[in-house]
C-alpha cells in the first residue's frame, strides 16, 4: 500500500476508525486484567462517544481518499456515526440481557466493538479489498455473537447456520471479484470498466450480487433469515437486523455511485424482479407468523426489498435524490427496528425471550410505555405518519416515481398492504386484553436499568422526530452529500 | 388560531389519558371541555362567513415545514370547512355524551383516542397542502382503528383490520398520485411544491390527469365510502362501540366526500368531468343497493351502516354533478346526514346498552318501555327517509336538482332512493318500537344528558330543514370560486 500518502489530514481523517480500533483493543486489554461486566460496559460508551467526537475533525476535513482503500467523505461519516449509536444502543441493550443470562458478558462489547469496526471500514469502503475485508470482519464477529448463549440449543444452530451461508455468501463474493477484476484490472470501485462488459464481468457481476444478497437477505437468499433472527439473542439480532445490513448497504450505495457495473441494463432487470419478488415473499411469509421475532425477520426482507427500489432508481435517475432516499429510509429503518428488537430485549423474562404474541397480550395495560414505545416502532415499520418510516416511504415513493417504475410501486404498494395487516396484528394482540384479568402472562417482569431505559426513550423520540421534523436529518444529508 | 383547534384536540387527548388517575369522570370532562372550547373558537368565523370572500380564505397560516420538497404547515378554513369543523365538534361532543355510561373500562385512553380521532378530523378539514393532508389523513385512522378494537364489540379485531387495510392502502394510491402530481408540475415549473393553491395551476396530459384523478377518487370513494368500496364499513360501523360509530358516520365518511369537493374535481376538472357518468353511475348504484341491503338486515347498527352508503350515494352524484345545486345539495346531505346517522348510532347504542343485543328480531313494542327513545328514534327516521322540513330533505333535493342539470336519466334512477328510504327507515321503527313484544323487559328511558344531546342534534336538524339559507350561504361562497375556475372547461363538455 502507499503509506507514503498517510499524512496529517488523512489521519484525521481515518480518526473515527482510528479511535473504534483503539476502544476494542482497550476493550480486549481492559478484560484481560479486570473482568466487570459495569466497567466494561462503561469503557464500551466512552470509546463509542470518543469515536462520535472524532467524526467532528475529520467531517472539517472533507472527502479525503486515505490510501486506495478507503474515501471518507460525508456519507462514510454520517454511516459511521448511525452504526457507532446504534451500536451504543444495543451495548445498553445488552447490559440489562446479559446480566442474568451470561455467565461471562464481558465479551460481548468486545465482538460489539469489532462488529462496528468493519461496518464503519465498509461504509468508507471504495475498493474491493476493504469491501471484503470490512464484511468479514462483520460477519466473523457476529458469529460468537449469534451464539452467545452458547447453552441454548437454538442460538447453536443460529450460530452454525450463519456460519456456514455467510461462509459460502463469502466464497461467492471473493468469486466474482476475482471475475470482475480478471477483465478489467482494477479493484477500485471507480475504476469499473466504462466499455469492455464481457461475459465473464457479468458472470462476476451475478456473484457478487448472489453475496451481497446472502448478507441483505433478500429473496432468494432469505431463507436462514427467520431461523437466525429467532435463535439469536434479542441485542444481536438488533444488531444483526440493522448495522450490518446498513453497511452493506452504504457499500451498494457507493459502489451505484462510483460503478457503471450496475447500470447494465441485465442489473436493472435482475434487482427488479429480486426486489419485486423480496417485497411479496417477505410480507406473505409474516403474514402468517406468531412469533414476533420470525415476524419481523420476514419484514426485514419486505424492507430490503423496498430499499432495492432505491438502488434501481439510482441507476436510472441518478444519484441525488436516490442516494439520500437510500440514507434516509437506512436510518429510519435503523432507529425503528432497534426500537422493536430493544422492546422485545426489555420485555424478556429471565430464562427465554418474549417471542410469542400471546407474550404481548395486554402490554397496553400493564406496561404503556413499552406498548406504546413498540406500537411507534411498529407504525413506523408499516409507514405510518408522523414517525420516521413514513418519510423514509415518502423518499422512497418520491425517488421511484421519479424513475418511472410504476410496476415495483405497485408491488410496494400492495406489500405495504400486506404489512399493515401483521403489524396490526402485534397492535391489536397489544391493545387486547388479555383472559386472565389484567395480569399479562410472561411480560412485564424485566425491570430496566436507567441504561436502557434511556436507549429505549432515545429512540422513541427519534422515531417521532424524524417522523415529524424530517427536515432536521434532510438538511444533515444534504450537507453530507456536498462534502 | 387554526393549530390551535388541532392542539387543544391533541393536548386534551394526553390530558384525558394523564387525567384517568383522578377518577373515571374526568376524562369525560375534560374531553367536553376540550370540544366545547374547540366549538367556541370556530364561532368567530361564521360571522365573516357570510360574507362574499372571492375565494379568499376566511383564516390562513402557513409555516415551512419540509423546504427539501417545498411541504409547508399550510392550514386554511373557508365556509365549506368551517361547516364541516362545526359538524365534528357537535357530534364530538355527542360521542362524548353517549360513551357517558357505555365506556366503563380505560375510559382515559378511550377519550385520548376519540380526541385525537376529531384532531386528525380536524386537520383533513383544514390542512391545504397535500402532504399534511395526507398525514392527517392516515393519522386520524390509527386510533379510531384502536377504538373500534379495544372498545368494540364482539367481533372487533376483525372490522378494525378491515377497516384499516382499505384506508390506508387506497390512501397509498392517493400518496403515490400525489408524489407524481408534484413531480409533474415540478417538472414544467422546476419547484417542488405540494400547495393546494399551486398545484390547481399544474397543466396535466390528458391520460395522466385521469390516473391521478382515479388515485384520489377511489380513496376518497373508500372512506365515503362508494359501492364497490363498501364492504369496510357495515363490520367496522357495527362492531365500534357507540361513541366510535357516531365520530365514523357523521364526520369520518364526510372526510371522503371533502375531499372529491375540495381536491379531486378543482384539481383535475377535465378528468373528473370525463369520469363523472361513472361516478354518478356509481353513486346512484350506492343509493339502491344500499337501500336494498338495509332493508335485509336484522342487525339494527347493522341497517344504519347500509343506510349511511345509500345517503352517501346522493353526494356522489351531487358532487360529480359539479354545478352549484349538485354540490350545494352535496354539502348539506353530507351535513345532515352526519347529524340523523349519528343519532340513529346513538339510538342503537342506547337500546344495545339496556337489551345487550343489537338483534332487532329479539325487539319489538319497545315504545311503551321506552316512549322518549322511540320518540326521537321516529324524528331522526323520517329525517332520514327525507321528510321535508327536515335537513336531508333540502340536501337530496338539491343534489338530484343538480343531478338533473346534468343526466335526466341518472336522476331518475337515484331519485328512485326517496322511495327506498321510507321502507328501511320505517321497517326499522316498525320492528324495534311497534309489533309484539318479544321479551319480558323493564327499561330505563333516556336520562337527562342522553335528551340534552339528542335534543341538540334535533335542533340541529330542524334548522337546517326549515331555515337552510345559512348554511348555503356560507358553501355558496365557499364553493363559487372552485366552480367558477372550473366552469369553463364545464360549458365544453359535449
Amino acid at each position: 500500500m502507499n503509506g507514503a500518502g498517510l499524512g496529517r489530514p488523512e489521519l484525521i481523517a481515518l480518526l473515527p476508525i482510528i479511535v473504534l480500533s483503539a476502544t476494542a483493543v482497550g476493550v480486549l486489554l481492559a478484560i484481560a486484567f479486570r473482568r466487570e461486566h459495569a466497567w466494561i460496559f462503561r469503557l464500551t460508551l466512552a470509546g463509542l462517544a470518543a469515536t462520535l467526537l472524532a467524526v467532528v475533525p475529520a467531517a472539517s476535513i472533507g472527502p479525503l481518499p486515505v490510501t486506495a482503500l478507503l474515501r471518507i467523505d460525508g456519507y462514510a461519516l454520517f454511516f459511521i456515526s448511525l452504526f457507532c449509536v446504534s451500536g451504543a444502543t444495543v451495548a445498553a441493550f445488552a447490559r440489562d440481557y446479559l446480566q442474568h443470562r451470561a455467565e461471562q458478558p464481558e465479551e460481548f462489547y468486545l465482538l460489539l466493538l469489532t462488529a462496528l469496526l468493519g461496518a464503519a471500514v465498509l461504509a468508507a469502503s471504495a475498493h474491493f479489498a476493504s469491501f471484503f475485508l470490512g464484511l468479514e470482519t462483520i460477519s466473523i464477529s457476529l458469529f460468537p455473537l449469534i451464539a452467545y448463549a452458547y447453552r441454548d440449543e437454538r442460538a447453536l444452530e443460529a450460530a452454525t447456520k450463519y456460519l456456514v451461508l455467510s461462509g459460502v455468501a463469502s466464497g461467492f463474493l471473493l468469486f466474482g471479484m476475482a471475475l470482475v477484476y480478471s477483465e478489467t484490472g482494477a479493484l477500485a470501485f471507480g475504476n469499473a470498466p466504462h466499455a469492455a462488459v464481457t461475459l465473464i464481468v457479468k458472470a462476476g457481476g451475478v456473484l457478487i450480487l448472489v453475496g451481497v444478497g446472502f448478507k441483505l437477505s433478500f429473496f432468494p437468499f432469505h431463507l436462514w433469515t427467520a431461523d437466525i433472527y429467532q435463535g439469536a439473542p434479542a441485542p444481536v439480532t438488533a444488531l444483526l437486523a440493522t448495522v450490518s445490513k446498513g453497511a452493506v448497504f452504504a457499500v451498494l450505495l457507493r459502489y451505484g455511485i462510483d460503478a457503471a457495473l450496475v447500470r447494465l441494463p441485465m442489473s436493472e432487470a435482475v434487482l427488479g424482479v429480486l426486489a419485486g419478488a423480496s417485497m411479496l415473499v417477505g410480507n406473505l411469509a409474516a403474514l402468517r407468523q406468531e412469533n414476533l421475532k420470525r415476524l419481523l425477520a420476514y419484514s426485514s426482507i419486505a424492507h430490503m426489498g423496498y430499499l432495492l427500489l432505491a438502488v434501481i432508481a439510482m441507476q436510472r435517475s441518478g444519484a441525488v435524490l436516490a442516494s439520500e432516499t437510500l440514507a434516509f429510509y437506512l436510518t429510519a429503518y435503523t432507529v425503528t427496528t432497534l426500537a422493536a428488537f430493544g422492546a422485545i430485549a426489555a420485555l424478556s423474562p429471565a430464562d427465554r425471550e418474549a417471542e410469542t404474541l400471546g407474550d404481548y397480550a395486554g402490554l397496553f395495560w400493564s406496561r404503556p410505555a413499552m406498548a406504546a414505545l413498540l406500537t411507534m416502532s411498529l407504525l413506523s415499520l408499516a409507514g405510518i405518519p408522523l414517525t420516521a418510516g413514513f418519510i423514509g416511504k415518502f423518499y422512497l415513493f418520491t425517488a421511484a416515481s421519479h424513475a418511472g417504475l410504476w410496476p415495483l410501486l405497485g408491488l410496494f404498494v400492495i406489500g405495504s398492504g400486506l404489512g399493515l395487516y401483521y403489524y396490526l396484528r402485534v397492535v391489536f394482540a397489544m391493545a387486547g386484553g388479555s383472559a386472565s384479568g389484567d395480569e399479562p402472562a410472561g411480560a412485564g417482569t424485566a425491570v430496566l436499568t436507567l441504561c436502557a431505559r434511556t436507549a429505549l426513550a432515545f429512540l422513541g423520540l427519534s422515531i417521532t422526530l424524524l417522523g415529524v421534523l424530517p427536515s432536521s436529518l434532510m438538511d444533515f444529508l444534504a450537507l453530507a452529500a456536498s462534502r | 388560531m387554526l393549530a390551535a383547534l388541532i392542539a387543544i384536540l391533541f393536548a386534551g387527548g394526553v390530558l384525558a389519558w394523564v387525567g384517568e388517575r383522578a377518577g373515571p369522570d374526568a376524562p369525560r370532562w375534560i374531553a367536553l371541555a376540550a370540544i366545547t372550547l374547540d366549538g367556541l373558537l370556530l364561532v368567530p368565523y361564521f360571522g365573516r362567513a357570510f360574507a362574499p370572500t372571492d375565494g379568499a380564505w376566511l383564516a390562513e397560516i402557513a409555516a415551512p415545514w419540509i423546504p427539501r420538497f417545498g411541504i409547508g404547515f399550510h392550514l386554511a378554513l373557508d365556509g365549506l370547512s368551517l361547516l364541516l369543523a362545526a359538524l365534528t365538534v357537535l357530534l364530538g361532543g355527542a360521542a362524548v355524551a353517549v360513551s357517558w355510561t357505555e365506556i366503563r373500562s380505560r375510559v382515559g385512553f378511550f377519550h385520548c383516542n376519540l380526541l385525537w380521532t376529531l384532531a386528525g378530523v380536524l386537520g383533513v378539514f383544514l390542512a391545504i397542502d397535500l402532504f399534511l393532508f395526507f398525514v392527517f389523513w392516515e393519522v386520524m385512522i390509527v386510533p379510531m382503528a384502536l377504538l373500534i378494537s379495544i372498545w368494540g364489540h364482539e367481533d372487533r379485531a376483525a372490522a378494525a383490520m378491515k377497516f384499516f387495510l382499505f384506508t390506508q392502502v387506497s390512501g397509498l394510491l392517493m400518496l403515490l398520485a400525489i408524489i407524481v402530481l408534484v413531480l409533474m408540475h415540478h417538472e414544467n415549473t422546476g419547484a417542488y411544491t405540494f400547495d393546494y393553491v399551486d398545484l390547481l395551476q399544474a397543466e396535466l396530459g390528458g391520460d395522466a390527469a385521469f390516473w391521478l384523478m382515479l388515485g384520489f377518487f377511489i380513496a376518497f370513494a373508500v372512506k365515503l365510502p362508494a359501492v364497490p368500496f363498501h364492504t369496510w364499513l357495515p363490520d367496522a360501523h357495527t362492531q365500534a362501540p357507540t361513541g366510535g360509530s357516531v365520530i365514523l358516520a357523521g364526520v369520518l365518511l364526510k372526510t371522503g366526500a371533502y375531499g372529491l369537493i375540495r381536491f379531486v374535481l378543482p384539481l383535475f376538472p377535465e378528468a373528473a368531468a370525463n369520469f363523472a357518468p361513472v361516478a354518478m353511475g356509481l353513486g346512484v348504484t350506492g343509493i339502491l343497493y344500499g337501500g336494498w341491503l338495509a332493508f335485509g338486515q336484522d342487525d339494527m347498527k347493522r341497517l344504519i351502516a347500509y343506510t349511511s352508503v345509500s345517503h352517501m350515494g346522493f353526494v356522489l352524484v351531487g358532487v360529480f354533478a359539479w354545478n352549484e345545486q349538485g354540490v350545494q345539495g352535496a354539502v348539506m346531505t353530507m351535513l345532515a346526514h352526519g347529524i340523523s346517522a349519528s343519532a340513529l348510532f346513538m339510538l342503537a347504542g342506547g337500546l344495545q346498552e339496556r337489551l345487550h343485543t343489537r338483534d332487532m328480531r329479539r325487539m319489538g313494542r319497545l315504545w311503551s318501555e321506552v316512549p322518549r327513545m322511540a320518540a326521537i328514534a321516529l324524528f331522526f327516521s323520517v329525517a332520514a327517509l327525507g321528510l321535508p322540513g327536515l335537513a336531508n330533505f333540502v340536501g337530496e333535493f338539491l343534489a338530484l336538482q343538480g343531478a338533473f342539470r346534468v343526466s335526466a336519466a341518472t336522476t331518475a334512477l337515484a331519485a328512485l332512493g326517496l322511495v327506498v328510504a321510507p321502507v328501511y327507515s320505517l321497517i326499522l321503527m316498525q320492528r324495534v318500537f311497534q309489533g309484539e313484544r318479544r321479551e319480558a323487559l323493564a327499561l330505563s328511558d333516556c336520562g337527562a344528558r342522553e335528551l340534552v344531546a339528542f335534543g341538540m342534534l334535533m335542533l340541529a336538524t330542524l334548522w337546517l330543514g326549515l331555515y337552510p339559507q345559512p348554511a348555503l350561504t356560507i358553501s355558496q361562497w365557499a364553493l363559487a370560486p372552485s366552480l367558477a375556475a372550473t366552469a369553463v372547461d364545464e360549458d365544453t363538455q359535449p
